[in-house]
């Protein structure tokens, strides 16, 4: 593997980079879906490839290929320098890195039981077994099980003599229940719309206990059907970790990429709300319960890793100490604009694309003194709301929008009645002001979403979110008539 | 073997060999799809190019079926080695999973389907590095010009496709698109808009889009606030994508219309008699297909004639559950999406486009939407923003920039209520395909929230 990187460095700076770095990735994939007790699809995938990143003149260039062999990487790597010089003449601000310590070393996501191995006879059995499970419900019209695989090993190495080896490994399962009457659709999830993920092993798949979950989840999508829809109104809600952590993804997570504030995303995604002179003036960002942090250490989440992909150790950055906006997820390259070092949030999703700033793991973290169920407790009149089934906020990250599987109205502390389609919308900062308890350790659990996007050419990105719930006032619920 | 070198008939004998290679293997049926991509694209940010990326990539995806069980597995190896690993993974796989009760088989074949003319252009496919940046260079040379900041991309990909499977299916062809977006930021506060795809890069005017998109740049500076609520609007042609991606997405699907989750009735009225959408990846004016990536050939389908549904999209297994043929849909295995409209065509009206808004009393210009997901999908109901040139339109006339507004709205509401189509169109770059729109004027509009900016 040494070979080829050394040669694609080396063709790199001979042709006139005078930085470059260069990963081979190979993945892995395996996916088991289940539709209704029919096993509609059981794929494997496996990609390999390479990717060239070179500096010249101070403007970047990159080029990838599938094929491995040595013509191919002189002729990608020389492509890239063509590429970059192509750059350059549309240059106004050349690029300057950070330094960092040249990275060395191994990493491998801790895995008990290998989700590769465990026989794909099993895997299967298992979705089968609560997909029945939620079959045997009446009034289901349809179910969906799914199981995910992902293993991605990458070598990286740098013309400043960096040199990593990662073995990265991710496994996501999850059920869901769709009862239909009618106009009227309901879908219940568990553990998460689109399955839970964590970067680990098999054993995280047996920990979900997908079958002893099945039959309440049915029952509860039926029972959506005839519940009433939440009406339009100024409320208290408390937020679930399975939509809390959606919140913090698109309002606190993707905002607080510097790449956006500096406007590089602003053709696709857009920018951010959080300008670097909010950085300075010490924005309040939420309430005092608020801390947040992008935590690349965190255990079990996918945005777990050694190195960032541009050679940068995994490092917990605070993003909102006790409400104040405080940091960013930065690169090499943005963050000596702030004056600051990279805090090691370049991923690149596969050998064919250039790694851009992404989310690691943005936690909030948990407040001792009260449980979840004590904030519910606490509550005399509000909605509890749980599993994300919308989300869209606007392109500067302030305006958003939420839509939640179920609502359980709270009446004198206590969880009561089910509310079907319930919808919460506000202004980012304006409700993390108003939050007003955040749970505590005991409900602290890691998320995620394997289905993150960003960039063009487009990038997936797996993100971890570790969040305990947390109760929030005066917010505005309801939009359907 | 390299990509830029090797034609679409040359990786249909790859997917031929990686066929012939799992019937010996025991498959009763197989089916290879290779497909073989490059792409390039540079992107602009703060008025110089920031990222600018190419690539060379190649795949094979195998279906392996032993009787009603069926194995999934894909590679980015097509040497015969790669190919023979392949074939025993999703062999692998076919042993051991369960029977389909339902499995429809692979599709028969039609005959050989080759390249469509009008889907390939050798500049797309030669354009150079150079020739995306003097491109970019073009728009931020407009921006320059209007005082505004230019943002954005220039692509250009050739595609190569082929299919194969053991009932003899085989299809092979080669396009090319090519996309530039570009949004502009002013000094005020003003953002604009403009993009084009295309098969041929030389018919995108790079320069002109720029000019476009700084124009309402500086036409939305210091937009002021505007209460949410129920307005008529003109979506211009880049907000009219959204609403023919969701309603392939929640509505035309065949596995929608199956599972009882899309609003499609044939025969039923949803939207106004003016709208006509027509799935056709052989017009010219798209992105053009010629198969599916099931080796089908793609028909023309009518989707909505004059507001009435008039059909949906198939694949092969979805074709055979309800009786009928497959339109030449499908997506690659395994799809638990269902089939697809990749190339909607929305018929051209009769208004000029700048006269759209002179109908309207007190309402909205709306250039693009941001950010769009479904809130209840039965009902086609979708939320979002919008984003990049929003303005307040009174007495015919644009009187002034608003910030951005949330909806909530019924998609199939908003076509319901569209009383005047532009006769201009633009060919755009939609979810997964391309689309042909020209824009609309819509009755009511609701809006439900509002923000900074």
């Amino acid at each position: 593997m040494r070979d080829l990187t050394s040669q694609a460095l080396d063709t790199a700076t001979t042709r006139g980079a005078t930085y470059a770095d260069v990963r081979i990735v190979r993945r892995l994939e395996e996916s088991i879906s289940v539709k209704s007790g029919r096993v509609e699809g059981v794929a494997s995938g496996e990609s390999e490839g390479f990717g060239v990143r070179v500096l010249v003149d101070g403007a970047w260039g990159f080029a990838s290929s599938h094929s491995l062999d040595t013509a191919e990487i002189d002729r990608v790597a020389g492509e890239a320098v063509r590429i970059a010089r192509a750059s350059a003449t549309a240059l106004r601000r050349p690029v300057v890195l950070d330094d960092r310590p040249a990275a060395h070393g191994t990493f491998m996501t801790p895995v008990m039981e290998d989700p590769f191995e465990v026989p794909l006879e099993e895997k299967i059995g298992d979705l089968l077994k609560a997909d029945e499970a939620m079959n045997r419900v009446a009034g289901i019209a349809y179910t969906e099980s799914l199981y995910g695989a992902q293993r991605e090993s990458k070598a990286f190495a740098a013309s400043d003599g960096s040199y990593t080896e990662q073995t990265i490994t991710h496994v996501g399962a999850g059920i869901e229940a769709n009862a239909v009457d009618g106009d009227e659709m309901q879908r219940r999830s568990w553990p998460d719309n689109g399955g839970g993920w964590q970067g680990a092993g098999y054993e995280y798949i047996r920990s979900l206990d997908l079958v002893g979950h099945a039959e309440a989840y049915a029952e509860e999508a039926v029972a959506l059907l005839s519940a009433p829809q939440l009406a339009p109104g100024r409320r208290t809600i408390v937020l679930d970790p399975s939509q809390l952590y959606m919140q913090i993804h698109e309002s606190c997570g993707h905002p607080s990429e510097l790449d956006r504030v500096y406007g590089t995303e602003a053709s696709y995604a857009g920018t951010s709300f959080l300008t670097t002179d909010r950085l300075d003036e010490g924005f309040r960002y939420g309430s005092d319960f608020i801390t947040i942090v992008a935590d690349a250490t965190a255990a079990g989440g996918m945005g777990t890793f050694g190195w960032d992909d541009e050679g940068v150790a995994a490092q917990a950055v605070p993003l909102v100490k006790e409400g104040i906006f405080s940091g960013y997820l930065s690169s090499r390259e943005t963050a000596p604009r702030i004056g600051r070092r990279s805090g090691g949030a370049m991923r690149a999703d596969g050998w064919n694309r250039i790694p851009l700033i992404r989310m690691t793991n943005i936690n909030l973290l948990p407040v001792p003194g009260m449980s979840l169920d004590d904030i519910v407790a606490d509550t005399d009149d509000g909605i509890y709301l749980a599993q994300c089934r919308s989300w869209s906020i606007d392109d500067r990250r302030l305006n958003f929008q939420f839509a939640t599987e179920v609502g359980y109205e709270i009446k004198g502390g206590k969880k009561g009645r089910l509310i079907k389609n319930p919808t919460y919308t506000g202004i980012t900062y304006e409700l993390w002001r108003s939050c007003d308890a955040v749970g505590d350790a005991s409900s602290y659990r890691m998320l995620g979403t394997p289905n993150c996007g960003k960039g063009e050419p487009g990038q997936v990105g797996h993100i971890g979110h570790a969040v305990s719930g947390a109760r929030f006032r005066d917010v505005q619920v309801g939009v359907l008539k | 073997m390299s990509v830029e070198t090797v034609g679409a008939g040359e990786w249909l004998a790859v997917a031929q060999r990686a066929v012939a290679l799992a019937t010996s293997a025991g498959a009763s049926e197989a089916e290879a799809l290779v497909s073989a991509d490059d792409a390039q694209l540079t992107r602009f940010a703060n008025s110089e190019i920031h990222q600018n990326v190419a690539e060379s990539s190649a795949s094979c995806n195998l279906r392996f079926v032993v009787g009603k069980r069926v194995g999934v597995a894909s590679s980015g190896r097509t040497d015969d080695e790669g190919l023979r690993l392949l074939v025993e993974r999703a062999g692998a796989i076919a042993r051991v999973v369960e029977e389909l009760p339902d499995w429809a088989g692979l599709p028969l074949s039609g005959g050989r389907i080759g390249d469509l003319p009008a889907a390939f252009s050798a500049a797309t496919a030669t354009a150079s590095p150079e020739r995306r940046a003097e491109g970019a260079r073009a728009v931020i040379a407009a921006a320059d010009e209007a005082g505004v900041t230019a943002y954005g991309s220039f692509s250009t990909s050739t595609e190569r496709l082929a299919v194969a499977n053991s009932h003899g299916v085989e299809a092979a062809g080669e396009r090319t698109s090519s996309q530039l977006i570009t949004v502009s930021m002013g000094p005020d506060g003003g953002t604009g808009y403009a993009e084009a795809a295309a098969v041929d890069v030389t018919t995108i005017d790079a320069a002109a889009l720029g000019r476009e998109a700084a124009a309402k740049a500086r036409a939305t500076a210091n937009a002021r606030p505007l209460e949410a609520g129920d307005y008529p609007v003109v979506l211009e042609e880049h907000a009219v994508v959204d609403l023919m991606d969701m309603l392939g997405y929640l509505g035309f699907s065949a596995l929608a219309v199956q599972e009882e989750r899309s609003f499609v009735e044939i025969g039923k009225r949803i939207a106004s008699d003016l709208v006509t959408v027509t799935d056709d990846g052989s017009d010219p004016a798209g992105l053009p297909m010629a198969f599916d990536y099931e080796g089908v050939a793609k028909e023309r389908v009518p989707l909505l004639e004059r507001g009435v549904c008039a059909g949906i999209v198939y694949d092969t297994q979805t074709a055979a559950r309800d009786g009928v043929r497959s339109t030449g849909h499908g997506l690659p295995a395994p799809n638990p999406y269902g089939p697809f409209p990749l190339n909607m065509i929305m018929e051209a009206g009769r208004t000029p486009r700048d006269e759209l808004i002179a109908g309207i009393g007190r309402g909205l210009l709306v250039t693009r939407f941001h950010y769009t997901n479904p809130v209840h999908p039965k009902l086609g109901i979708v939320t979002g923003m919008t984003r990049d040139g929003t303005f307040l339109v009174e007495d015919g006339r644009i009187v002034a920039p608003v910030r951005n507004l949330r909806f909530t709205q019924s998609y199939p509401g908003a076509l319901a209520g569209v009383s005047g189509v532009s006769r201009e169109r633009r060919t755009l770059r939609g979810f997964l395909g391309g689309v042909v729109v020209p824009a609309l004027r819509i009755d009511a509009f609701t809006f439900t929230g509002t923000t900074e900016h």
